[in-house]
């Protein structure tokens, strides 16, 4: 067998240990070795996007890196965002899960159909709205445009980050 | 009863998608699972002279390296999935696909052996120890060059490449031509493209060694043919073959067809194996593996009077089908039928030839043809416009059918075997909202012009009509059943790649049973819940499966009442159902809800009335006769920029009829991702093929899929034309979207640069005939039409 290396790293706030295969990517090590199917792979050459998770809150592309790579790194994916009051997304096992805000906008206003590609976009997002709470459209494009989506023309994906740049420009 | 139906109701199946709890083909994991891989044809044509796969099955880790040559029996090629519709002269020779490659590989990427080891890694490693001796041969490539005498063989046991020939027409074209003020021909290209869906095809399949049942995930858009074709294949009965089409990373068509050597393949490794095994196929499979579409040639020629009526069209096309016909002829009729857009075309010759070439096989992929018919005739149209001094929308309202046309018969024959009719439809209204909304009048009265002289803006506007065959049989069934907490459940056959089903076809049984959208759980595609149906295709969801749905649902509220009536002794029409509970409409407090009523009609002891069921539940099917036609007109506003012949769209409007709408939010998504996939097709998409049919772009980083930087905002307006055809009146709308924006995009883009004048060159009599139409393209059909061709990149800065 192949020689493998034993990886450590932070997953959505959980240590996790995983035995792998130098050459294993990272995709695949948070899909297959810790079993977070939220992050999905679209093209295996960095286009798509979809396979987006934050590495000490930047975006990356899992498909690109090596999970050795990411010893002692602090990741989040789709599995770790949180509500309002800091329920984890998809906890709440069988019931409705608690949804982050971007989350419920994307909701609201149809962003997703297939859903496939969602969870990079999301990710990406969110460390897009971090660093430029009031974009305009064309930011929020630019920022999108590290995504393939095939279903929806982006569109709705747009009116869902408008949506929650108004709402959290409003107090409440 | 309409709470729910036409209302903009968040998604049921949003949380789980946007939580990453949503199950998809790759998610699947079972103890013990096996990965597979391919061995794939590096040649488009060549003859096997040998496959040695010694070292694959040497290596640690590898379980099985199959070739053809151990298939043994189960080696067949693939089924018909479509045959032939009975048109008199049709000419189809049927060469389907196979398993794997046994004698010849008819194109790059079909598969050779497939391996199955301990990780994919695994696998893939194993996969490049095969060795492969083909004898390489000539390539079928060009659409034209494979039908001339000589042209290597894609099939060698036919005397040509030609797979099929279809003549349709009616009315008499000789005498429109001879009739005729105007006789205007032109050859039309438009050329392939992939889906793409962002998800790639998969196929995961265990049995259980203690129940005996196989259990198979696909990602197919059809769950049910495929369960009842596997279980034929590996001689199990049906009820021990469970399909399960999970959430799906989006179809667009590929998805449907059937079988891809992967969907035999996997389903009969578990099985011999004894283990589970999952294959997932990688994007550059995608680009070769996956079916594709598109490619044909038109020499089209249309006839009219000199006020712009048309007499007559005739169309001889060439279609590529690639290596194989599975599909029959869904694609090239579709072109030939739809060619006829909203228009009264009194007499139409039309033929078509498809034809057999070394590149992946041509299958049905959004749109299906339609569009090649569209850009077709709305090209024509707009020549004959310009040629006759007409305006372009006037010569669209001169040939519109009128609202008292309907039903429509065309003499011809449509891709489900019936006369092709358009059941309802009323056009003007949908194509004056479009020029009221452009200010289509002020733009060419003077807008257009103004922007150029005062600001130096090449401006150009687009306005389209098509229609769309939608929703055709033969049917679909569903299953609705009140559980004992009140709650519902639903189940029909169609699969789902994110079109909303789960919360559309709850909204239908919601406003039935009275209950909220939410408490109306839908499973779709589990062949374990409902296993009659054929499977999402030609945007039928909403127009069959939504209405079996509808179906089952009155049946369920009918036994509703009836249990109700007799446990609160009224009479059912004294009943009102809503809120989840049955009340006696002048006396409120006398009620139950519909899990106490649930329960009371599954009793445990007691006796039963004779002639009753348990529980409420009921099955019901529904079968339209035809397909339901939607109809609509696209307009775009585009800004050339005569230097470098980039284009942006500054607006894009998409006026629809699709009937009674189930959910506008579901709707306006199919549109807008419609359009933008029509916009990727109209402009950045090609397969780029080279004279040995290699594919010179099978990455994203050379196929380039439309960015949100891309895409416009689409603005969308409805007219409402009940379909007659379902209680309901709705028509489909899933490709409505993308079917015209190639002829829009051309439209506009001439307008643009009609007047322009790079280096002085005249563009009056550029003519944009074929997709896609990339800058350098554009820029090339621009030096030709100037006449005149300056240095290259002369033009540009």
């Amino acid at each position: 067998m192949a020689e493998t290396v034993q990886i450590t790293l932070s997953v959505n706030g959980e240590r996790r240990t995983l035995e792998a295969e130098p050459r294993l990517l990272l995709s695949d090590a948070l899909r297959h070795g810790l079993g977070l199917t939220g992050t999905h792979v679209g093209c295996e050459h960095g286009v798509c996007g979809a396979c987006t998770v934050l590495w000490d809150g930047e975006p990356v592309r899992s498909c690109l890196i090596f999970a050795v790579q990411a010893e002692g790194a602090e990741l989040t994916t789709v599995e770790g965002l949180t509500a309002e009051d800091g329920r984890v997304s998809g906890g709440a096992a069988g019931g409705e899960p608690a949804l982050h805000p971007l989350q419920e906008a994307f909701r609201a206003e149809h962003a997703l159909q297939c859903g496939f590609c969602t969870a990079g976009i999301l990710l990406s997002l969110i460390a897009f709205l971090r660093e430029h709470p009031h974009p305009d459209e064309r930011e929020i494009r630019e920022a999108l445009s590290g995504h393939l989506c095939r279903c929806t023309g982006y569109q709705n994906i747009v009116r869902a980050v408008q949506r929650i740049v108004a709402a959290e420009t409003t107090p409440r | 009863m309409s709470r729910w139906v036409g209302a903009r109701v968040a998604r049921n199946e949003d949380p789980d998608l946007l939580t990453g709890r949503a199950v998809f083909a790759d998610d699947v994991v079972l103890p013990g699972m096996l990965h597979a891989a391919f061995v794939r044809s590096d040649f488009a044509h060549g003859r096997v002279r040998s496959i040695d796969v010694s070292a694959a099955r040497a290596r640690p880790g590898v379980h099985a390296v199959v070739t053809a040559a151990d298939l043994g029996d189960y080696w067949q090629p693939g089924p018909l999935l479509v045959p032939p519709p009975p048109i008199v002269g049709a000419v189809f020779h049927q060469r389907t696909q196979v398993p794997l490659v046994r004698d010849k590989v008819r194109h790059a990427g079909e598969p050779l052996a497939v391996i199955v080891a301990d990780s994919r890694y695994l696998a893939e490693d194993a996969a490049e120890d095969v060795e492969v001796d083909l004898e390489p041969l000539p390539a079928v490539v060009d659409l034209e060059s494979a039908l001339a005498p000589g042209a290597p063989l894609v099939h060698d046991d036919l005397d040509s490449n030609l797979a099929a020939f279809v003549p349709q027409g009616k009315g008499d074209w000789a005498a429109a031509r001879a009739a005729a003020d105007l006789v205007l021909g032109r050859r039309f290209l438009y050329d392939r493209g992939a889906a793409c869906a962002i998800e790639n095809r998969g196929v995961v399949a265990h049995r259980d060694p203690n129940s005996g049942q196989l259990t198979v995930w696909d990602t197919t858009q059809a769950p049910v043919p495929i369960r009842n074709g596997l279980a034929a294949m590996l001689g199990l009965p049906e009820s021990r073959v469970h399909v399960v089409a999970p959430f799906i990373g989006g179809g667009f068509g590929p998805k449907i067809m059937m079988f891809y050597p992967e969907e035999v393949l996997i389903p009969w490794l578990a099985l011999r194996l004894e283990r589970p095994v999952k294959w997932i196929e990688d994007r550059s499979e995608n680009f070769l593996a996956t079916t594709q579409e598109r490619g044909q040639i038109h020499d089209a020629k249309i006839a009219l009077d000199r006020d712009g009526r048309i007499l007559g069209v005739s169309d001889v096309f060439l279609h590529d089908t690639g290596a194989y016909d599975p599909y029959g002829l869904t694609v090239p009729i579709n072109s030939q039928c739809t060619l006829l857009g909203p228009y009264r075309v009194p007499a139409y010759e039309s033929e078509f030839r498809a034809v057999f070439t070394n590149k992946p096989i041509v299958t049905p992929y959004r749109g299906a043809g339609r569009q090649h018919g569209v850009f077709v005739m709305e090209r024509l149209l707009d020549l004959a416009a310009r040629e006759l001094g007409i305006d372009r929308v006037e010569i669209r309202r001169r040939n519109y059918l009128g609202r008292d046309d309907f039903p429509h018969r065309h003499g011809i024959v449509y891709q489900d075997f019936t006369e092709l009719t358009y059941d309802s439809g009323d056009y003007l209204p949908a194509l004056e909202k479009a020029v009221a909304r452009m200010g289509y009048e002020e733009f060419v009265g003077g807008g257009r012009e103004r922007a150029r002289r005062e600001e130096g803006r090449h401006l150009g506007m687009g306005i389209v009509s098509y229609i769309e065959g939608t929703g055709i049989g033969p049917y679909e069934g569903a299953r609705v059943k009140v559980e004992p907490s009140g709650r519902i459940d639903v189940a029909t056959g169609v699969g789902t790649q994110g079109q909303g089903h789960y919360t559309a076809f709850a909204q239908v049984v919601a406003d039935e049973l009275g209950v909220e959208v939410a408490d109306v759980r839908v499973t779709t595609g589990d062949t374990r819940e409902f296993d009659w149906g054929t499977g999402t295709f030609a945007s039928r969801g909403a127009a069959v499966a939504a209405i079996a749905c509808h179906e089952a649902a009155k049946l369920v509220r009918a036994k509703t009442l009836a249990l109700a009536a007799r446990e609160l002794g009224a009479a059912p029409e004294e009943l009102v159902l809503e809120g989840g509970r049955v009340a006696v409409a002048a006396d409120p407090g006398r009620s139950l809800g519909l899990g106490e009523l649930a329960q009371r009609a599954n009793p445990l002891r007691g006796a039963v009335t004779p002639g009753t069921e348990p529980g409420l539940q009921a099955t019901a099917y529904f079968g339209p006769a035809r397909g339901a036609t939607a109809s609509g007109v696209h307009a775009c506003l585009v800004e050339v920029d005569p230097e470098t012949m980039q284009v942006r769209i500054l607006r894009y409007l998409v006026v629809h009829d699709c009937g009674t709408v189930l959910n506008p939010a579901l709707l306006e998504g199919q549109i807008q991702g419609g359009v933008a996939q029509g916009i990727g097709n109209a402009f950045f998409e090609q397969l780029v093929w080279d004279d040995n049919g290699q594919l010179l772009n099978a990455s994203f980083m050379d196929y380039l899929l439309p960015t949100a930087t891309d895409v416009p905002e689409v603005e969308t307006d409805h007219v409402v034309t009940p379909s007659p055809l379902n209680p309901l009146g709705v028509k489909g709308a899933g490709e409505a979207g993308t079917i015209p924006v190639g002829a829009a995009f051309a439209q506009a883009v001439e307008d643009a640069l009609r007047g322009a004048s790079p280096g002085g060159a005249d563009l009056s009599r550029l003519e944009i005939l074929e997709i896609p139409l990339s800058p350098n393209r554009l820029f090339a059909l621009v030096r030709e039409a100037a006449g005149s061709a300056p240095a290259r990149g002369g033009g540009s800065p």
